[in-house]
């Protein structure tokens, strides 16, 4: 029977053995999101809480009936994470756009012996180390110098910025580097200059990869706890300046975890928050999906 | 040929992997019939992070002396441990406050163990000038009635109020036995390890916090409560109030090996050793009892 013969089993067992691993990531994915819209919604169909309760700023899950409570408003979280993320990705950006630039057109040589390796070690550093270190230098010298507590949200940006830095940096280079030469090769026959054919054309043509990049580390910075809960106070309150501290979903969520008991309000709270986190995540890939269709298309 | 083998090898552990996490049931407590004199079994404990290093200590020394106990000891926080031993996902939960203390927890299914008195310290950055808050000033502190050190005697300096993480046990027994239920301020920052909020109190000018008495030493300054210090007899005697049991909950009555570690950890030698060695209190010397 042809279908027996050897090519066709070992084809058949290629395609069964990547088919059940592409299975099990696919049954893991759902798995994560059923389990927490399941254990996240329980706060509207157990609790019984209403809407204008969870997206509001009162956050007093501990107040008795008697005195308004328990009130669990999580919309100061959901601005802690959605301000400090943003503005880290917009600080880190430019800089690993920049470096991207210099590894895979200005210098490859001198970027793949140095600023590659460099990178790496920057990715691998633990997020404790960066919480660490935020805390015991960036935290007093903004005290010191800017003002404040020294606790606050610029402290968070700046740590979540450099954490960021390696993801935007590698993709934005695979990015470049996975461009055409000819691309390069046609401005320069017609005349531009290096700086000329990087800005207008490479970058632009490179865009939906460097936008990845991009979310990939504003993901990144979203989802990041420690390193953040160890710098921005986390006090639980809408911040008026990059000098106030402030609180985010995830560090929101590793303080009180541990400290509140399962099936109560308080923590199927704490789980709805982890499902907003997972919305607003899926948000941010759509979007960023919608525009690398758009760049590519041009 | 040798491609064909890895593809092999690779199903072959997926294979594994499946049938392993199939068959990861819950492992029971299996008693040894040769050994019938000696105690057998597991505990799996969970909860306290305060309470984790002495119950780990304490679990090692046991299963050395009864080869066929298997304790396993596991962090994660009072509510954690209160509400795993309710589920019976573990066998013995630690808490530094009375299950009745804690909502969604139904205390009538669990039984009490007192085993230790914890005790914690008003802690302030070195320089603030103040040696001794009563209790009055302390609320004042801590619900934002008084923000400058001068207030109280202390050097004209704003206060930095370092909170505790809501819901911990921590906050919750100063809130219970300094702050006599008033509610907190939302402070300055909040933070959850006592690690980090020694560092936070160490380094920042003005800063006011509470810290298990583990964490005291020379770079924070030790404030006392109404002139009272956080010591064995002041503690049981009842003059200073800000101390907490280390309660291990079971789900019903404890079973006879989970009940011959209680009693271990409640023995001479763990009370007066141990316990004193690593900055708790012995809870037999206690002349004053709470109740929840």
């Amino acid at each position: 029977m042809p279908w027996l013969n050897r090519n066709f089993r070992r084809e058949l067992k290629g395609y069964a053995l990547t088919f059940t691993c592409a299975l099990i990531a696919i049954m893991l994915t759902a798995a994560i999101i059923t389990f927490l819209s399941w254990k996240g919604l329980s706060v509207f169909y157990v609790h019984k809480v209403s809407l204008t309760n969870i997206f509001s700023v009162d956050w007093w899950p501990d107040r008795p009936p008697e005195a308004g409570g328990p009130q669990v408003g999580i919309l100061t979280f959901m601005f802690g994470s959605v301000v400090t993320s943003i503005l880290a990705a917009l600080v880190s950006a430019p800089f690993g756009v920049t470096v991207a630039v210099f590894m895979a057109e200005i210098s490859p040589r001198l970027g793949q012996r140095v600023l590659q390796p460099v990178i790496e070690l920057l990715a691998g550093i633990p997020s404790v180390v960066y919480g660490y270190i935020g805390l015991s230098i960036l935290v007093p010298f903004i005290r010191n110098n800017l003002g404040g507590t020294g606790f606050s949200l610029l402290a968070g940006v700046l740590v979540l910025a450099v954490m960021i830095l390696p993801t935007i940096a590698s993709v934005s280079t695979d990015a470049l580097r996975a461009l055409p030469r000819s691309l390069k090769e046609a401005a320069f026959a017609l005349g531009a200059t290096r700086w000329q054919a990087i800005r207008m054309v490479l970058l632009p043509t490179a865009r939906a990869g460097i936008l990845m990049g991009v979310i990939l580390g504003l993901a990144r910075a979203f989802g990041e706890a420690l390193a953040v809960q160890m710098v921005i106070g986390n006090k639980r309150e809408i911040p008026h300046s990059i000098l106030d501290p402030l609180i985010t979903l995830t560090s929101g969520i590793t303080m009180d975890m541990g400290n509140t008991v399962q099936g109560s309000l308080w923590n199927d709270t704490l789980w709805f928050m982890a499902t907003i986190l997972l919305v607003i995540s899926f948000f941010f890939i759509l979007v960023i999906r919608m525009l690398g269709r758009k760049g590519a298309v041009r | 040929m040798r491609r064909k083998t890895l593809i092999d090898i690779v199903l072959a552990l997926l294979m594994i992997c499946v049938l392993a996490v199939a068959g990861c049931g819950r492992k029971e407590a299996q008693p040894d019939t040769e050994a019938q004199e000696k105690i057998s079994g597991t505990i799996v404990c969970a909860g306290s992070t305060a309470m984790q290093p002495l119950v780990e200590e304490a679990a090692d020394k046991f299963m050395a002396r009864n080869p066929n106990v298997q304790i396993t000891v596991q962090g994660g926080g009072s509510g954690t441990g209160l509400s795993q031993v309710s589920q019976g996902a573990c066998d013995i939960g630690m808490s530094d406050i009375f299950a009745e203390e804690k909502e969604g927890i139904d205390a009538s299914q669990l039984v009490d163990h007192k085993v230790i008195v914890q005790a914690f310290a008003v802690v302030a950055h070195p320089e603030v000038g103040v040696d001794s808050l009563t209790k009055k000033q302390l609320q004042e502190i801590f619900t934002g009635k008084i923000t400058n050190w001068k207030e109280v005697g202390g050097r004209n300096q704003k206060i930095f109020l370092v909170n505790r993480a809501k819901g911990s046990g921590t906050r919750a027994t100063f809130k219970k036995y300094v702050l006599d239920g008033m509610e907190e301020t939302k402070g300055d920052v909040e933070q959850d390890s006592s690690g980090t909020v020694h560092k936070i109190v160490s380094e920042t000018p003005g800063a006011i916090s509470y810290l298990g008495i583990a964490y005291l030493n020379d770079k924070v300054k030790a404030i006392k409560i109404d002139g009272a210090a956080p010591t064995e007899e002041e503690i049981a005697s009842g003059k200073y109030p800000f101390w907490s049991y280390g309660h291990m909950y079971t789900e019903g009555e404890p079973s006879k090996v989970e009940q011959s570690f209680i009693d271990y950890i409640l023995s001479d030698e763990i009370q007066q050793g141990l316990v004193k060695e690593m900055y708790y209190f012995p809870v037999t010397g206690m002349q004053v009892e709470r109740r929840p």
